[in-house]
């Protein structure tokens, strides 16, 4: 998957969040094969200095970050977020979010474009938490957004793909854009399922963080992008509404 | 001089904000630093004098999804 220009060796990309602990996080990665974590930004205490010990982790891991902005609400928090991002994790890579709604994490899409013009104009290269309006995709690929982030469902709910048909109408109409989906994934089978739509790519976090076995998991889900990544190539075969038998009926003995 | 670092009030002697974050503890490490909400390049630290009231937030490195 070519992403800005950088070719990434897995269509997986995997948050660092929520599991029960660093060396479990570091095992999942290892096992989920991903080349890419995504990180944030929080306030730092002088005292416990908790931010550092986690960035040696993320260092020792040897993948590329993606920084988010999680948790802002305005253009201006996500712009300056992004900014902190670039000077400490040293990238121009950004996970854009603009949240609009505090129950369901939509994106606020209006915020979204305005941030994401600011940013793509300074230099940043965003990746843009969206819906699957082909509208607000328009706008955000005119920003200068060369990837889009659709969501599957709303984030952390591992409900899957809530909008199936406007996946499917995403990929019609942006051919040519990597499209990953971001957010709403809960089991290997959603992952399978967007890369058999001919996503891009999925980022997957609480599905792998909070299950049982999270090394188990991001293995799982790891085989789940491969399978469905093939299945596309392979070209599925197109449903009908009626059966169709499989077996030939010429040659049915007359046993009646 | 009465500042507000990462939302609580803190006391600090030293007015430049460079000066300022060493006294408060931050003496290396990957952090990023905004005053007032606007963000300050590392680089432009030394630069930046700090007054009565001002808001720092000093941010590093956080798990995300």
């Amino acid at each position: 998957m070519l992403v800005y220009d950088t070719q990434l060796s897995s269509r997986l990309l995997l948050g660092t969040s929520r599991y029960p602990s660093p060396a479990v996080l570091t095992e999942a990665v290892k096992a989920s094969g991903t080349g890419v974590v995504t990180v944030s930004l929080r306030r730092e205490s002088s005292n416990e200095r908790s931010g550092q010990g986690f960035f040696s982790i993320i260092r020792s891991l040897g993948v590329r970050v993606l920084p988010n902005t999680a948790g802002c609400h305005s253009v201006k928090e996500a712009v300056t977020t992004a900014h902190m991002a670039r000077e400490v994790f040293g990238t121009s890579w950004i996970k854009l979010e603009v949240i609009g709604d505090r129950t369901t994490l939509q994106p606020d899409v209006f915020g979204l474009v305005e941030a994401a013009k600011i940013l793509c104009d300074d230099g940043f290269q965003v990746f843009p938490y969206t819906t699957e309006d082909l509208v607000v995709a328009d706008k955000l690929l005119d920003a200068g957004c060369r990837v889009l982030m659709p969501w599957g469902a709303p984030i952390g709910s591992g409900q899957g793909l809530n909008n199936v048909p406007g996946l499917r109408a995403m990929r019609a109409r942006f051919a040519e854009v990597p499209l990953i989906v971001d957010a709403g994934i809960g089991v290997p089978s959603h992952a399978a399922r967007a890369l058999e739509l001919g996503m891009d790519g999925v980022l997957i976090n609480t599905a792998v963080a909070r299950a049982g076995d999270p090394v188990g998991m991001a293995r799982a889900f790891a085989d789940a992008v491969k399978a469905g990544r093939s299945a596309f190539i392979a070209q599925p075969m197109l449903p009908s509404d009626v059966a169709i038998p499989s077996t030939p009926e010429i040659g049915l003995a007359h046993l009646v | 001089m009465k500042i507000t670092l990462n939302g609580v009030e803190r006391e600090v002697s030293e007015n430049l904000l460079d000066q300022a974050l060493r006294e408060l503890g931050y003496c290396d490490g990957a952090i990023a630093t905004a005053v007032n909400g606007e963000f300050i390049p590392k680089t432009q630290r030394l630069d930046i004098v700090l007054s009565e009231g001002d808001r720092i937030e000093v941010v590093a490195p956080m798990q995300g999804g």
